[in-house]
């Protein structure tokens, strides 16, 4: 008998044995954590990827061909510096990138939001190449949101932790025949003349808005913040993106655009199924001229060029009133140095060509579709006239001299987007939710979540 | 440990022929080795026992250690002690994704079942034809088709142009018509469905399989008796497939409660949360909020959830007889 109960005992002593060795045998989680820089570096002269041979790793987002056509153009330039690349897309990107940075440190990375690498010390401090290069004396908004205050906390300003490779705009893309259709002519000057254009859109049997906002991505966010950029100043919206101390989402302005996009959605501008949309719908959809207006960016300028020519416009928010200022969520399109990389330097001087060569400032409009980096003098390459591309770049100028450049607001927080602003634009679709109890509900998360990082 | 017990030391040769009774008689030392095979059995088990630890003990203990924490996967921890426990059980959208969980039983186990149960007695009944072949075949076959590809054509039965809303306006019920997965009255039931889909030929395959071991003897006493299908299926097949129905319910419960690829793929959560489920409210805590601590304390808190579940149901329906 004894034989057949002993096997069990031992079993149980050694469950207890190699669970204790685990438990014992580590103390909190997160020890090996990378420690802070001492401070960045200070260099005397800008440097170069050299003479011998070397292999850059990079990891970018799949789908997007404009690093590789960058990395290709600059291999055939700097002949000793060849590129090895992985490529996930960027919700993976956005889940791996901690771990990615710190385990297996590329030298130049596609970036999510920057705030919580940055307080893991994953990302490297660019101050010093941003001196030796002379960023700093580009337009300030161009870098402002890379920008990031001691431990992370603050964006906007302090030191510099990523580059773009160019900087996207967004706005209103819209269907010329269908435009034509109900007599619009040219875009809207007014936030009344596009709510015109809806209701005439509505009458005539045209969706006036594609969108998406199904699944984790509320797409209903970007006319929503465009709203509230028609119906109050850029500023404050950016300094809630940025963490600023005291910044709130829930203001007079705000609460007037999210009653705006209600009464969108009541008079049944958006398609009925517009939750269960998502973005490759909502694009084969205005592909297919299934509505008049899209509001997105202009990484699809190029994409429509090819798909749609000539058929397609583009237009910046219009304002209150007639004249009045406008903005734009506008972003740059962000790479980083592991801080840990083996070829700083080279992934440095790599930003930098990116945003000074002639070929690959045309490469990053051509096939990027998007206003390159750089100073505000430098040369932009030639594009087509009256094609979406030639717009968008002309919206950039608009925006710039406005001073309307706005980060997104589903990037104030690693979770907000997912967490808030889709659930509960999908709750103000189904007449779920209130303008008013979005708001709130939105800003108490953020305060929770800003809070307890 | 070396103690003999009563059947090693009493005749360590008898059964065991070849080669280690012929090493018995040439080395003494050997025989020690003969008289001890407690070990030599762990030895055995030692490589599968060796993953089983790693994969499977290491896991579980490291998660319900980070779930004491609070963590951002990457810097530094701070010890929390059970707090994280406490907002699973008050933050309403975490304890809602388990009561979302608890709601896809219906379709994940009940549905499944039953129908896998009508579904399998009609099947027996034609089990000679080939009807019953392609039936089989094509029930089974969400089983082989990946879930990910399954999910996905869902999605596009179930949207707004599908074939599902295509059918209701040709039946004149355009008025009823929808989004189905992105209406927050029908996400829920309409992801159940994807599920009760992908389970049910499972499940009837299972029984099929425990029908088949059914002496036909009993159904012909039965009906000599005068006993309707309905009294054979609820007197003879349910009784007896009881072992049967306890895997499937167990299998599927399990499914239901730890449900995570078919919501990823077809609403991912949406719309407004109402179809948030606990195993994808994990996969957000830890990946994209950074907070593993909360992610591993909601982790814990279904797997004993799993094991409320699935226990009481192995109990239930073991086989009394054995």
């Amino acid at each position: 008998m004894s034989r057949r109960v002993r096997p069990r005992w031992n079993g149980a002593v050694l469950v207890v044995a190699i669970g204790g060795t685990l438990v014992a045998g580590c103390g909190g989680p997160g020890s090996d954590a990378p420690q802070a820089e001492a401070s960045s570096t200070t260099l005397s002269s800008a440097p170069t990827c050299g003479t011998a041979p070397v292999t850059m790793k990079g990891y970018f987002e799949t789908g997007f061909p404009l690093p590789k056509a960058l990395t290709t153009e600059f291999s055939k330039q700097f002949p000793n510096v060849k590129f090895d690349i992985r490529e996930d897309q960027f919700a993976v990107i956005t889940q791996n990138a901690p771990r990615v940075l710190a385990d297996d440190p590329p030298d130049l990375m596609r970036l999510p939001q920057v705030s919580e690498l940055v307080k893991n010390n994953l990302l490297k401090n660019l101050d010093g190449y941003a001196k030796a290069f002379g960023w700093d004396s580009w337009p300030a908004s161009q870098l402002a949101q890379m920008r990031l205050g001691p431990g992370g906390r603050t964006r906007g300003e302090g030191s510099l932790y990523a580059m773009g490779l160019n900087f996207s705009m967004t706005g209103v893309f819209y269907n010329k025949k269908l435009a034509e259709k109900i007599g619009m002519s040219s875009a809207p000057t007014t936030l009344a003349e596009l709510d015109d254009a809806m209701a005439k859109a509505k009458t005539a049997g045209i969706t006036p808005i594609t969108q998406f906002n199904g699944g984790a991505t509320g797409g209903l966010a970007f006319p929503l913040q465009d709203l509230m950029a028609a119906y109050g100043p850029a500023g404050p919206i950016n300094d809630w993106i940025f963490q600023k101390q005291g910044a709130t989402i829930d203001t007079p302005s705000n609460l007037q655009a999210t009653q705006h996009l209600e009464k969108w959605i009541k008079a049944g501008y958006f398609q009925k199924d517009v939750n269960a949309v998502d973005y490759a719908t909502m694009m084969s959809r205005f592909i297919g001229g299934q509505g008049l207006f899209m509001f997105n960016g202009d990484w699809e300028s190029g994409n429509l060029d090819k798909q749609m020519p000539g058929d397609v416009g583009f237009f910046l928010m219009p304002p209150l009133e007639k004249g009045g200022k406008q903005a734009a969520m506008s972003a740059p399109l962000t790479y980083g140095i592991s801080s840990r990389a083996k070829n700083a330097d080279c992934a440095a001087f790599f930003l930098n060509w990116v945003a000074t060569n002639p070929q690959a400032r045309d490469i990053d409009v051509k096939i990027g579709g998007s206003h390159p980096m750089g100073s505000a003098d430098a040369s932009m390459p030639e594009v087509t006239p009256g094609t979406v591309t030639a717009s968008t770049l002309e919206a950039g100028k608009k925006i710039g001299e406005d001073n309307g450049a706005m980060d997104f607001i589903a990037n104030a927080t690693g979770a907000i987007y997912a967490k808030s602003w889709t659930p509960q634009l999908q709750k103000l679709v189904a007449g779920q939710q209130t303008p008013d109890a979005l708001l709130k509900s939105v800003q108490s998360d953020y305060q929770s979540q800003v809070g307890g990082s | 440990m070396a103690r003999p017990t009563p059947d090693t030391a009493a005749d360590p040769s008898k059964g065991r022929h070849g080669p280690a009774a012929v090493a018995k008689t040439r080395s003494p030392a050997r025989a020690a080795g003969l008289r001890t095979p407690s070990w030599v059995g762990w030895l055995f088990v030692a490589p599968a026992l060796a993953f089983y630890v790693v994969f499977v003990l290491r896991p579980i203990v490291l998660t319900v250690q980070y779930s004491l924490y609070r963590w951002d996967g990457i810097g530094p921890s701070t010890w929390v002690g059970l707090a994280n426990y406490g907002k699973v059980f008050t933050d309403p959208d975490l304890f809602d994704s388990i009561l979302n969980a608890v709601k896809l039983i219906l379709f994940f186990s009940v549905i499944p079942v039953l129908l896998g149960l009508a579904i399998a007695s009609t099947i027996r009944r034609i089990a000679t034809s080939r009807l019953a072949l392609v039936a089989r075949t094509v029930l089974f076959l969400p089983q082989v088709i990946p879930l990910v590809a399954a999910g996905i054509a869902w999605t596009w039965v179930l949207s707004s142009t599908g074939v599902v809303n295509q059918v209701l306006s040709h039946l004149g019920l355009g008025g009823v018509t929808r989004a189905w997965l992105g209406d927050f009255s029908t996400a829920l039931p309409a992801v159940g469905v994807i599920g009760a889909w992908v389970l049910l030929g499972l499940c009837t395959l299972l029984l099929l399989a425990g029908m088949s071991r059914i002496d036909p003897a009993l159904y012909e006493a039965a009906r000599l008796d005068g006993a309707g299908s309905m009294r054979e299926f609820l007197s003879i097949t349910v009784p007896i497939l009881r072992q049967e129905i306890g895997v499937c319910v167990t299998v599927t419960v399990i499914a239901a409660l730890a449900s995570f690829d078919i919501v990823y793929i077809s609403t991912q959560g949406g719309p407004g949360n109402s179809t948030m489920v606990p195993g994808l409210e994990i996969y957000y805590l830890a990946f994209s909020e950074r907070q593993v601590g909360m992610a591993s304390a909601l982790a814990v808190v279904l797997m004993v959830l799993v094991l409320i579940c699935a226990l009481p149901i192995q109990w239930l329906t073991k086989d009394k007889n054995s």
